[in-house]
């Protein structure tokens, strides 16, 4: 790829700049989106095919599109809480090419007529919050942002606000209710954030990923025909693939939608580490379905379509590759522990199946689980999917789901070795599990003492 | 008393949002620069602030793990070993740090120093093995690179005794 949408400043330096970036076309975007209706600001993103980078693919404009005009005060609520594990693209374009992210967040301000725009970063982007402050600043002072925008009428506020380390709040509703100061759970929806009664402060609000309203400024700048060409019809534009785990350079790649996993691994991240040959890909972190390496595979080009043909998903498209000296037993560990710090404690299921999920499969994994106990978190996590207010009990149960599916040789080896130890009477029976109270699930009612649960 | 001492961020704080509440996530980071952790009486001063009860105020300083609930070392150690990183050598690094400093996980060191626990994915997977302290980034890391920059510290700390 020659030229980069989103990762501009590979192609020129100190974008980060406010003088640089005006002076490459940086806010015409916007300015054209406040030369024209907000009806028509939605109608060009509509027709680029722009769909939601966060992990969830939904087509921008018709999200836009959902809320109500009537409405006096609304809102923009951008998601830069980046938490999955495997995700590190949101804050290579807030450190590098942090007006992209703002001006995009204006034009959807703009198109929705919003009052104030939120951008919820995850606490741990401490420093990164406190600059973006800044060029927040350089914008006001500029006239982009303030009352009464270049004689539209329109006034418009945009504040940071920093979470303080919780994955749940990379959740829509979640995000909401952390940026209203109550608990970072879920809600039940609908009414949904787009609906008065939903949003925050029950204010029709959007919630759009950092790398979506990132791409924004290019479709208003350039137009949506030159947007579309990019990609594949279905999934249309450049996507950051976040690549790390056992390859040679991991880092953050911008390339069309429908690169394959091949070049993307082999050409342009210098293949596996080690000369080491290729197991596994987790195509979304730790909350999509993980799928072997084979050759099917590895030619299936990375788009939400392509995606879902091989069993997975694209997702945030943090992808994590796994080489052949990894056993998937204890990256489902890894996985399972992860879910479990992160459950929010609201729904029983999840709250509760991850807790035994962590124990049992830390049980197979020292080599004291049986047969059985396989097909014992096959149907917790079963129980778990599709049974929680938000989206994170079926994350929670795919690395268990999907590992077992492709990879039973993984944990048949672990739970052997029981059957031919079992014969002995020292095997230390697990520890019984007390309750879900290590977690955040315990911390939710402020009774753990510990900080960062297991 | 934190209304008055920071009086000004305080205000600029709250005026970002349009009621008190929302308030109490930057509060409590405030609380924990002065006194060095979410202790009682910056939960209560918050809530007063916030417009809160001090339970609903613990409840929120409870469910994040940013805000520490007790009192912990100068330099608050906080290794990255999920998935990506412990693919890449965190769970190695994240041991032989516990060990150089002879701590345990959780555990502060006797000069009350170094607290060191390990977390879950800060969104450096590319630049594993990493730590943040007391919130700033530190990455792609060794453990030659670890004593300079447990040596930095030490100096730093000694110097501003």
């Amino acid at each position: 790829m020659t030229q980069h949408i989103i990762y501009r400043e590979k192609d020129i330096a100190n974008i980060h700049q406010f003088d640089v970036y005006t002076q490459n076309g940086g806010y015409d975007g916007y300015k054209k989106a406040l030369s024209i209706k907000p009806s028509e600001v939605i109608d060009e993103v509509k027709a680029s095919g722009l769909r939601g980078r966060g992990g969830a693919g939904f087509p921008t404009g018709v999200k836009w599109s959902f809320i109500p005009q009537n409405e006096p005060i609304k809102y923009v609520a951008v998601n830069a809480d980046e938490s999955e594990p495997g995700t590190f693209k949101d804050r290579q374009i807030m450190e590098n090419n942090p007006h992209q992210l703002i001006e995009g967040a204006l034009i959807c301000a703009y198109a929705i007529q919003a009052t104030a725009v939120y951008i919820y970063l995850r606490g741990e982007f401490w420093d990164l919050g406190h600059e973006l402050d800044k060029q927040i600043d350089d914008a006001y002072k500029a006239g982009l942002i303030g009352k009464n925008v270049s004689g539209t009428g329109w006034d418009i506020d945009v504040y940071t606000h920093l979470g303080a380390g919780a994955y749940i709040c990379g959740e829509e509703s979640a995000l909401l209710n952390s940026l209203e100061g109550k608990l970072g759970q879920p809600r039940v929806r609908p009414p949904f954030p787009a609906q008065k009664g939903g949003g925050l402060y029950g204010e029709p609000t959007v919630v759009n990923n950092v790398e979506t309203l990132a791409a924004v400024p290019f479709i208003m700048r350039e137009g949506a025909a030159a947007y579309k060409v990019i990609g594949t019809e279905k999934s249309p534009g450049t996507k950051i693939f976040c690549l790390s785990g056992n390859v040679t350079k991991p880092g953050n790649y911008e390339l069309p939608l429908g690169t394959t996993f091949r070049e993307l691994i082999y050409e342009h991240a210098g293949g596996i580490a080690d000369g080491k040959q290729i197991k596994a890909i987790l195509p979304s972190g730790a909350s999509g379905p993980i799928v072997p390496a084979t050759d099917q595979v590895l030619d299936t080009p990375l788009t939400y379509e392509d995606m879902d043909k091989i069993g997975t998903v694209l997702g945030s498209a943090s992808i994590i590759i796994l080489d052949e000296t990894v056993d998937i037993v204890w990256a489902a560990s890894k996985m399972v522990k992860f879910f479990k710090h992160e459950s929010c404690g609201k729904c029983t299921p999840c709250r509760e199946g991850t807790y035994w999920l962590d124990k049992v499969v830390d049980r197979i994994l020292a080599g004291q689980g049986k047969a059985a106990d396989v097909d014992l978190i096959n149907n917790v996590a079963k129980n778990m999917a599709g049974t929680t207010l938000c989206a994170l009990g079926d994350f929670a149960a795919n690395p268990i789901l999907a590992t077992i599916r492709h990879f039973p040789d993984d944990f048949k080896k672990h739970v052997d070795v029981v059957q031919v130890e079992e014969s002995k009477p020292a095997v230390k029976a697990p520890a019984r599990a007390g309750g879900a109270a290590q977690g955040r699930a315990g911390r939710a009612s402020a009774t753990s003492p510990t900080s960062s649960g297991d | 008393m934190l209304a008055e001492k920071y009086a000004e961020r305080i205000q600029r704080t709250l005026s970002k949002y349009p009621d008190k509440r929302s308030a109490v996530m930057p509060m409590l980071y405030i609380a924990q620069e002065e006194y060095g952790w979410v202790s009682p009486e910056g939960i209560n001063e918050v809530a007063v602030i916030c417009e809160m009860d001090p339970t609903q105020v613990k409840s929120i300083a409870g469910f994040y793990t940013m805000y520490s609930e007790q009192p912990k070392g100068k330099y608050w150690l906080q290794v990255c070993t999920d998935l990506p990183c412990a693919l890449r050598g965190a769970d190695e690094f994240h041991k032989a740090l516990k060990a150089e400093l002879n701590v345990q996980e959780g555990g502060t060191t006797a000069d009350g120093m170094f607290t060191i626990e390990h977390v879950m994915c800060l969104a450096a997977c590319d630049k594993a093995p990493m730590l943040q302290c007391n919130f700033h980034f530190h990455e792609s890391l060794d453990m030659d690179k670890m004593k300079t920059l447990i040596e930095q510290w030490r100096s730093e700390a000694a110097q501003t005794k």
